[in-house]
């Protein structure tokens, strides 16, 4: 079959698939040209006249890919998969749907990439950070880094990385190559005080000696040094400077960069969406971007759907938090009592697929700052009564614990506790994210996510 | 009277949990608390000496392959003083990682046998497939009284038991051991070990109290009775456990 006809093909599919609801058509059509041509993909983003670029990371690949595209969408036509489709067949259905594009912005699966970068060739790419995530799924953490150094050193010679080196994962990758764009954070003023339980990556890369830190931002990421062998994070070439934060409305920073130092301000909350925001700026930079289109466009970026999102339900606000792995969990949890702690949570916990079958990374989630103004948390999803156990043995008295597992009884008992004009922080995993929406969706309070990616 | 306690002596906190292993010791120290009795919890690092006699209760979790293969020779050297621990009454729960840990080797992928500890009649090879997935198994700790036991493990080793060893138990649904056995884990007396995590002790109250039990059995002569718990939430999250490993569990991916 020639390559015009599977695209028509796919797209009809794509667009049968919205049409009978069954979600919005955003891998589907992927799936198809995949299974009719294996060879498509790398031959649609071969017609890109300004190639590609790929977004990976545990964390924050939507919220960086959004942020850039926000930077760069103003001048430049997009194939970007906007709603979360990271596989392969996301990416290639993001291709068919935008074919006048200039341009392939991608954010990529972690355990995706290297089959991705193969076949899309990308001009630049961007690594955020490796947590440990779904065990389950993804097998562990050295598996995945080392599948991401055999990847990156297939790139083409003359595709820039941007990498966040304050992660000694990535950093590990980008040694010793020539088109590397190093990033991280430079404040020990926002430093925690030390690594978080059970951090991932506390070792050495090299000699397997615990990593000194003289600051850790987020997890294990931060200005790290072996004591055994002396290996330590390399030079910023973009940093975050003078980090201001400012509870659940946004930060500011100084973003240094090799064009100059800016100070910028962002709508998105913790320090982990300060990383989101240099990273962006990273790859940007090597798309051609100036410090000037930089700092606009973070600027003006509101958040990506579900990550911090905020949804008015009459005289009531919801604000959900996208929560699926200790890392991010920890991060959110210390940006919302930065804002003052809540009285009421709703926690959704599933166990599907794209959560995680093993529900057992709860456990190392810190969750007892949010306990300490709590009155009453609602623990819904098909996991709910795992949820309440750690809350349980977390010290919470088990008669503030109500166990609704169904996601929509959950969320109006949530709201029925929570008083006019306030709001409710709901923290669910990500199929739990995507079916809460789909019930804001069907109040008419949102737009379905294909939509909204329009 | 002296308040009762139990002294928890864990084995590399910072290395082997991966899974969550804290979750185990949250559960106990709590159920330890609630009937009054006090928990001393003491980690056990890298090059710390394990002194037999100064625990009731040793407990070894998972790691990642990179901090398994950190912590075995250090466990190896330690394994006398284990064995002796032991030999005093001491109870160990060994989770995972730990688990094979306790096995006379493991022989991994080259075909290199690394020396265990020695403490259960066991062996483990590694795998080509991890064997992932929600776990059911059926216990008669006590002969006439079988128990659910309901957990999640990943493992790619097969873990092969002597002619004549106790499994943990009966492996309703999932993989177990090796897959093929139809049993999970290895019971030696006092020390017990198995693939279950999840983590095991929260979902499971009536082996977190066992455990329990046989800890306090060093300093009681014998396992006590303790005192029921409310344990509705426990008992749902064990039955949605279950469910999900009949549905779904044991299936190679």
């Amino acid at each position: 079959m020639r390559l015009g006809l599977e695209i028509a093909v796919a797209r009809a599919a794509g667009r049968l698939s919205r049409l009978a609801g069954r979600g919005g058509g955003t891998t589907l059509p992927g799936k198809i040209l995949a299974t009719i041509d294996p060879a498509a993909l790398g031959a649609l983003a071969g017609r890109l006249p300004l190639g590609s670029a790929l977004v990976s990371a545990t964390n924050g690949k939507t919220t960086t890919a959004a942020i850039v595209a926000e930077i760069l969408g103003g001048r430049i036509r997009l194939a970007h998969n906007r709603a979360g489709a990271n596989l392969v067949s996301g990416v290639a259905s993001a291709l068919l749907s935008q074919r006048d594009a200039e341009l392939g912005l991608f954010e990529v699966d972690e355990g995706a990439f290297p089959d991705v970068a193969r076949r899309v060739q990308p001009q630049a790419v961007c690594l955020g950070n490796l947590f440990r995530d779904q065990l389950d799924r993804y097998g562990e953490l050295e598996l995945i880094a080392e599948r991401w150094r055999a990847a990156a050193a297939e790139l083409p010679p003359d595709a820039w990385v941007a990498a966040n080196v304050d992660d000694p994962l990535v950093a590990a990758i980008v040694r010793g190559r020539e088109r590397a764009l190093c990033f991280g954070l430079d404040d020990p003023r926002v430093a925690r005080e030390g690594l978080p339980h059970a951090a991932d990556s506390k070792y050495c890369v090299v000699c397997g000696t615990p990593n000194a830190y003289a600051a850790a931002y987020v997890g294990h990421l931060g200005d790290w040094r072996c004591p055994g062998c002396g290996l330590e994070r390399p030079p910023l070439d973009v940093a975050a400077h003078d980090i201001e934060l400012d509870g659940l409305s946004g930060a500011a920073f100084d973003l240094a960069t090799p064009q100059g130092t800016r100070r910028v301000e962002v709508a998105l909350p913790g320090l982990y969406n300060v990383y989101n925001a240099v990273a962006a700026a990273s790859l940007a930079l090597v798309l051609g971007a100036n410090l000037a289109e930089i700092s606009a466009g973070l600027g003006r970026f509101r958040a990506a759907f579900g990550r911090f999102e905020r949804i008015q339900a009459g005289d009531r606000g919801v604000l959900l938090l996208l929560v699926k792995n200790p890392a991010g969990a920890n991060e959110v949890v210390r940006t919302i009592v930065s804002g003052g702690a809540p009285r009421v949570v709703v926690i959704a916990l599933n166990d599907d697929i794209a959560d995680g079958r093993d529900v057992s990374w709860i456990w190392d989630v810190d969750y007892e700052p949010l306990l300490e103004g709590l009155e009453r948390v609602v623990v819904t999803g098909s996991r709910a009564q795992e949820l309440a156990l750690r809350l349980k043995y977390g010290g919470l008295d088990p008669s503030a614990i109500e166990v609704v597992p169904a996601l929509e009884e959950a969320l109006d008992r949530g709201l029925s506790l929570t008083s006019p004009g306030g709001e409710l922080v709901v923290l669910p995993t990500y199929t739990a994210m995507l079916a809460l929406r789909g019930i804001a969706a069907g109040r008419g309070l949102v737009r379905q996510y294909w939509e909204a990616a329009a | 009277m002296k308040k009762l306690e139990v002294v928890v002596g864990h084995l590399y906190p910072d290395y082997l949990n991966i899974y969550a292993d804290r979750g185990n010791m949250a559960v106990l120290e709590r159920r330890a608390a609630w009937r009054g009795i006090g928990f001393d919890y003491r980690g056990i690092g890298m090059d710390d000496p394990l002194v037999p006699g100064e625990h009731d209760l040793l407990y070894i979790g998972g790691g990642q392959d990179r901090e398994q293969a950190l912590v075995a020779a250090d466990l190896a050297e330690k394994g006398e003083a284990l064995r002796e621990a032991v030999a005093g009454g001491a109870a160990v729960l060994a989770v995972c990682g730990g688990y094979q840990l306790l096995g006379r080797f493991y022989r991994d992928r080259s075909g290199t046998d690394l020396p265990g500890v020695g403490l259960l009649p066991l062996h483990t090879v590694a795998g080509e497939r991890r064997m992932i997935g929600d776990v059911l198994l059926e216990c008669e700790l006590a002969p006439g009284s079988p128990r659910p036991l309901a957990g999640f493990e990943n493992h790619a080793g097969r873990t092969i038991l002597d002619e004549g060893a106790q499994p943990l138990g009966r492996v309703v649904a999932g993989f177990g051991n090796d897959g093929q056995s139809g049993y999970e884990g290895c019971r030696a007396g006092r020390v017990v070990g198995t693939y279950l995590h999840g983590p095991l002790l929260p979902r499971n109250a009536w082996f977190a109290d066992w455990v329990l039990a046989q800890a306090l059995a060093r300093r009681l002569g014998e396992p006590p009775e303790l005192e029921p718990l409310p344990d509705a939430l426990e008992d749902s999250a064990q039955q949605v456990s279950a469910a999900r490993a009949r549905a779904r569990g044991g299936r190679y991916s």
